[in-house]
């Protein structure tokens, strides 16, 4: 999997520079990959079977859209509110494939591949690199290395989640609450973005008992357009909507 | 739908997603506005998300139980820079253990 490329220009330390870059893409994957137990006991706790809950790692393959997948069928939502759900998080990884693309140089079958492992972390890596040889070692390697784990990890998650029984009793619904929790928190960097969360925690608040299981959360997506395009006067306006 | 067949219209949805940004002229999502508006949208989900998590009860109620204080505990834990996996596995102790002491 890994791309053995040919002369570099950049940089004469690069040997031990690529080596550095491969050590952080394998720890992140490994760091990354190992919360596959949670999400594998999690899938198997909100009614998937254990085929259903390693198709989606293997086949989604994105945290956060399959974290959400199975939270919405959890409790109760519709197999559309669930793609719709997990979807509109996938996006992201659409702009993520903007970014990576521009330094890949990948075409037909391996940029499908490269497509499927355009995720949180294998563009983080990549694009905290410096130059564009780096940056491609950096996505590969952590992209093949969360990919391993992940799919691995899903899987002993999804069987010891299984053999486990009632999921309330060993606590995986709060596992659950935390585990978004965790999700959301890297993200609230900003001001908008804690805007956001707030006006998207009391939207939940108000339309979960007037509306179906898995609406709420797609009602709430709408605090992202009211906050993203809410009119700013000045840089550091106090708007807060 | 079966359950399956929403796993793997999500899957093939997912895959989508991620393709067309390989594909299309970065151009196309340049402006700032639009930019704002999909960088917010992971996060307007996932607060949402917690909330279902943390308070959804049966059919249309907001019930407070043990997972409340497994947020509790686990935003304690971020705030302590915890790793995901620790912050999830807490989640579980602390909704476990005031669940085995009687606290629904």
């Amino acid at each position: 999997m890994t791309r053995q490329s040919g002369p570099a220009p950049e940089g004469s330390a690069r040997p031990d520079r690529h080596r550095a870059v491969q050590r952080q893409a394998w720890s992140v994957g490994l760091a990354t990959g190992a919360y596959g137990v949670s999400f594998g006991a999690l899938s198997v706790a909100s009614g998937l079977d254990v085929w259903q809950t390693v198709a989606l790692s293997a086949l989604m393959f994105t945290g956060g859209s399959q974290f959400a997948f199975v939270g919405v069928i959890g409790a109760g939502g519709s197999g559309l509110a669930a793609i719709a759900t997990a979807t509109l998080l996938g996006i992201r990884n659409g702009l993520y494939g903007l970014q990576v693309s521009e330094f890949l140089g990948v075409r037909r079958a391996q940029r499908a591949i490269a497509a499927h492992l355009t995720i949180d972390e294998s563009t983080a890596v990549a694009i905290s690199q410096d130059h564009d040889h780096p940056r491609r070692i950096g996505f590969w390697h952590t992209g093949v290395a969360v990919y391993i784990f992940w799919n691995l990890f899903t899987f002993v998650g999804a069987v010891v989640g299984n053999a486990l029984g009632d999921p309330r009793r060993w606590g995986l619904d709060g596992a659950a609450a935390a585990a978004f929790v965790a999700l959301l928190w890297p993200r609230l960097r900003s001001r908008d973005a804690g805007a956001t969360a707030a006006l998207a925690v009391l939207v939940t608040v108000l339309v979960v008992p007037r509306a179906p299981a898995g609406i709420p959360v797609l009602v709430a997506a709408l605090a992202a357009l009211v906050v993203g395009l809410w009119p700013r006067r000045t840089a550091r306006s106090e708007v807060a909507p | 739908m079966t359950l399956w067949m929403a796993v793997l219209a999500a899957c093939a949805l997912a895959f989508v997603t991620k393709w067309l940004g390989h594909l299309v002229p970065a151009a196309w999502l340049s402006g700032t506005r639009t930019r704002r508006v999909t960088s917010l949208l992971p996060v307007a989900l996932l607060a949402s998300l917690v909330v279902v998590q943390t308070l959804g009860g049966p059919a249309g109620t907001l019930v407070i139980d043990a997972r409340v204080a497994a947020v509790v505990v686990a935003v304690v834990a971020l705030l302590l820079r915890a790793p995901f996996i620790l912050v999830v596995a807490l989640g579980a102790v602390v909704a476990a253990g005031l669940r085995a002491l009687g606290w629904s």
